[in-house]
């Protein structure tokens, strides 16, 4: 930078147009400001943009191939489309009103309607969301959170979800759970904003509460609400294809950096730190299943190796900005093992269908990450609470000896838990009413491909 | 005339077709099957749901050869199948009431 500097009152000092006028230093130093601004403005949107497109990355194709690979053969585009369409609806609500619902100021609740069909969403920074980056890229960046959320519920109702219900309940479940959550944790003046006025501050560096908590416990409900596929769990049900699974799980994996180091929302330190903690979850996650599964049914899977894996990634999301490397790795291992506890054991003993699992991965990883969360976060990575009277950063988590953030950790997630189970519950009668939820019992068997889309996925012999 | 009938092991398939050549029998059909007989079939766990599976992939390989040589290549196909393993298949043998050769309507033997 001081090269840089220097360079330009040089290039500045024998510029001969300013040769008869010369500049005033005062001149000279807001020149340097503007240039300095724009440096860092382009880096960090340089880190934005590609994040952005990193976490769209997740829902097409990550998510899309790690379910698609896990429903059968019938039924892989119906799953693919699943994820895939709701890049384009969601995208659609957001510009018209979600963005506006979910981050413009206004009550504890829910935003205002400041940026409605994106109305001063434009290329001067937002100070409150990101001061070194374009208002829009934060606005496209978040787009692609409210993008894979809704997808992520999709496991649940696998196989068995008529597509045109699919899309009206996403719709709605955008509108009335998402936005509204989205806005509580992250919007200014948001209840559980940790750092923009909220009167509980809950930490969820990138969506632990928002994301996984609020997918997951909907999954939940829509297991329970659609009831078992036909012949569960007697007629087999095996995974299709593992390699589709295993190519879209470690998309996921690459994709969450852009999710967890981009809510950064600059290409800084912070960044880093999230980057490292997010890699190192997913990596004693993976093991921490591996292992659970090798002692419970004497083989370690590959399909348990990256179901820990996206495990861990969620786990780490809330924390990701706020831990050291070592509690990451912890947090990563207790995921990978709770996970499958949930998956193998509270599962079966429930009997209730939760097809792909999205419920004991992201609503159970995303609850215990918001926890843990409390008790890990240091002001050491992010002085998200600001500084005392002295300059000294306030604490955070357990760690910085302030237990107490456990309970506002709990609090967040208690209002993920009712707003999503609730919320989805209304909402999945409401569109059993208009249109049926459920494909017939013909159409399931003949699998969701022919009968809602009228194709095949494997046209092998054509 | 007699039609054999052989399910064997799927990666048994090369070395049956070569032998059968050796001693030239040329006409095979083949066709990818499932089943079991005595061989039980394994067991698969996908996120703690476990799955029998039963069915095995099998190859089912037929032809049809003339009396006199049925013996000839029952002996050829067992000892080119045969792995000593339990799961190796099975051979049953048809009599064949006729042939014919659609391209020329030659029947009987002559047909094979």
């Amino acid at each position: 930078m001081d090269r840089a500097a220097i360079c330009l009152l040089l290039a500045l000092l024998t510029s001969p147009l300013l040769a008869q006028a010369p500049p005033t230093v005062n001149q000279r130093l807001s020149q340097l400001e503007n240039t300095t601004k724009a440096a860092q403005l382009s880096g960090d949107n340089a880190w934005m943009l590609t994040s952005a497109a990193l976490v769209l990355l997740m829902t097409g194709p990550g998510l899309a191939l790690f379910y698609g690979g896990l429903v059968r053969a019938k039924n892989v585009l119906g799953t693919m489309m699943h994820s895939f369409s709701l890049m384009a609806v969601v995208t659609v609500l957001w510009a018209i009103y979600g963005y506006s619902l979910a981050f413009a100021q206004g009550t504890p609740f829910i935003g205002g309607l400041r940026y409605l069909f994106l109305r001063d969403v434009g290329g001067a920074p937002n100070a409150d969301y990101g001061a070194t980056v374009p208002h829009e890229t934060f606005m496209v960046y978040q787009l692609m959170f409210a993008i894979i959320t809704p997808a992520l519920i999709s496991g649940a109702f696998a196989e068995r979800m008529k597509f045109s219900a699919m899309l009206l309940f996403t719709c709605l479940w955008s509108t009335v759970v998402y936005f509204p959550m989205a806005h509580m944790v992250w919007g200014k003046g948001g209840l559980l904003n940790a750092t923009l006025g909220g009167t509980i501050p809950c930490l969820d560096f990138a969506g632990g509460t928002v994301v996984h908590i609020t997918s997951g416990v909907s999954a939940l409900v829509c297991a329970i609400y659609l009831g078992k596929r036909l012949g569960y769990p007697r007629e087999p049900m095996k995974p299709h294809n593992l390699v589709l699974s295993f190519i879209g799980a470690c998309l996921l994996w690459v994709g969450w950096f852009g999710f967890n180091a981009g809510s950064a929302v600059a290409a800084s330190a912070l960044a880093t730190h999230a980057f490292v903690a997010t890699h190192f979850a997913a990596a004693t996650a993976a093991l921490g299943w591996m292992f659970a599964e090798w002692v419970k049914h004497g083989k370690p899977s590959m399909l348990g190796g990256i179901s820990g894996a996206v495990a861990g990634l969620v786990a780490i999301t809330p924390a990701s900005g706020f831990v050291q490397p070592f509690p990451a790795l912890l947090i990563g291992f207790l995921a990978g093992v709770f996970c499958f506890f949930m998956v193998t054991i509270v599962k079966m003993r429930f009997g209730y269908d939760d097809t792909l699992d999205a419920f004991g991965v992201h609503g159970a990883g995303g609850t215990l990450g918001a926890l843990l969360t409390g008790a890990f976060a240091t002001n050491a990575i992010n002085a998200a609470f600001g500084n005392d009277a002295s300059g000294k950063p306030l604490p955070l988590g357990w760690v910085d000896g302030n237990p107490h953030q456990v309970l506002n950790q709990a609090a967040g997630v208690i209002i993920a838990w009712v707003l999503a189970g609730v919320g989805t519950l209304i909402i999945l009668f409401l569109v059993d009413r208009l249109v049926g939820v459920r494909v017939s019992a013909d159409q399931e068997i003949e699998g969701l491909d022919l009968t809602m889309h009228g194709e095949e996925g494997y046209n092998l012999d054509a | 005339m007699k039609k054999i009938e052989s399910i064997i092991q799927p990666h048994k398939l090369d070395e049956v077709k070569e032998a059968l050549k050796n001693i030239g029998i040329d006409g095979i059909t083949v066709t990818e099957v499932r089943g079991h007989g005595r061989q039980k079939g394994h067991k698969e766990i996908y996120r703690g749901m476990e799955y029998d599976v039963d069915f095995l992939p099998k190859i089912k390989l037929e032809t049809v050869v003339p009396d006199a040589r049925l013996e000839e290549v029952v002996r050829t196909l067992v000892s080119a199948a045969r792995t000593g393993k339990i799961g190796d298949g099975k051979i049953f043998v048809f009599d064949v009431l006729d042939a014919i050769r659609i391209r020329n309507d030659d029947r009987g033997e002559a047909a094979l």
